[in-house]
């Protein structure tokens, strides 16, 4: 007798809290002959199913804990040109819609950076729950999508030789996250 | 609230500094821009020269600053430049950083140092600063002052209440910080 499994359409109930050691957040544009990339740590993220099957899905960073590999362009990053730090502390998500097929997601939610807020579609990955060495059940969850920056007033450029912009204007935003249920 | 106005003409009788006398707020005038050293990566530790000291301090003591430039073969004089150049170190303590600023000008030509300006703006948001988005453009300057200073242009005293208007709406007690 052959079996068909079913599609998984529902997500693991529980509080999932974010293992900020192990995920990472990142982002990723174009600029000028490459992909230049950098990070945000600590995190924090949470995800909560209920047994009726609420979601709600949350993250956020510090603007400040942006990571890149020089200094100088770290706190160029923080200034009104870029991520405004000193008037939009944080970065925030959050989703009240979570869409499983199999082990693919899509997320609906918004997102907040500079102190806009936009509508961002997320898809990506979600494991099946394990235990872990130490006894705690954790799923992971990947997620990614590309925003237009200047809809978040990051609007920096400057014009390359051949009149070009050097930087692009669409950047890509990964979330990579181990997420361990609360007790 | 204190207002620095930053002239970046030395001149005694300069039409930038001019400007800055006609502005509608009572504005501390820096006077102290040509006893400035030029930067050198070398002398730029502790104690700063005192020259770039008294200015960080003041700058940073600042609620905003307004810059007037002239227009050297089409950019920012070099001892204006010079200036913000100390300002913006060390990065992360800068005095510049997150400094409401805006930027006017004069000129004795037609256009008012409007490239100067617009380097100028550049140069003050790459070094950390939070510049306003407005524009003051006075040309023919020699013929924009009456014998007590004062400018005379209707329209350009209007675009001056307008540029002091938006600067003081960046002072941060003005503002409210975002959650």
């Amino acid at each position: 007798m052959s079996t068909i499994a079913a599609t998984k359409t529902d997500l693991p109930t529980g509080t999932w809290n974010v293992d900020p050691a192990h995920s990472q957040v990142g982002f990723a544009v174009e600029y000028m002959v490459g992909t230049f990339r950098g990070s945000f740590s600590p995190i924090e993220a949470k995800l909560t199913v209920s047994e009726n099957s609420a979601t709600q899905l949350t993250g956020s960073a510090s603007a400040e804990s942006v990571k890149v590999q020089d200094e100088n362009l770290g706190t160029h990053l923080l200034s009104p040109e870029f991520f405004d730090a000193e008037r939009a502390p944080r970065i925030a998500f959050s989703a009240s819609r979570v869409d499983r097929h199999d082990h693919h997601v899509t997320v609906n939610g918004e997102l907040t950076i500079k102190g806009i807020t936009q509508p961002v579609t997320l898809t990506g990955t979600i494991t099946d729950p394990i235990q872990d060495a130490y006894g705690n059940d954790r799923i992971g969850l990947t997620l990614e999508t590309v925003v237009d920056r200047t809809r978040f007033g990051l609007n920096w450029n400057v014009p390359l030789p051949n009149g070009k912009p050097a930087l692009a204007n669409d950047v890509k935003l990964t979330a990579e996250l181990y997420l361990v249920k609360e007790a | 609230m204190t207002i620095l106005g930053i002239s970046g003409s030395l001149r005694q009788d300069s039409y930038n500094t001019l400007l800055l006398r006609n502005v509608p707020l009572e504005l501390e005038l820096w006077d102290g821009l040509k006893e400035i050293p030029p930067y050198d990566e070398d002398d730029d530790v502790e104690p700063a020269p005192p020259a770039v000291a008294r200015i960080r301090a003041a700058v940073a003591g600042a609620d905003a600053l307004l810059f007037a430039t002239p227009e050297y073969n089409g950019s920012v004089p070099g001892q204006l430049k010079n200036a913000i150049d100390w300002l913006s170190r060390p990065r992360q303590s800068a005095a510049l950083r997150n400094k409401p600023v805006a930027v006017i000008g004069a000129s004795t030509g037609a256009f008012g140092a409007v490239w100067a300006q617009a380097e100028l703006r550049k140069v003050l948001a790459t070094a950390g600063a939070r510049v306003v988005d407005a524009e003051v453009a006075v040309g023919h300057a020699k013929e924009r002052f009456d014998a007590d200073g004062r400018l005379q242009d209707e329209n350009l005293r209007g675009q001056l209440d307008e540029v002091v208007e938006a600067l003081v709406a960046e002072v941060p007690s003005v503002v409210p910080v975002a959650a």
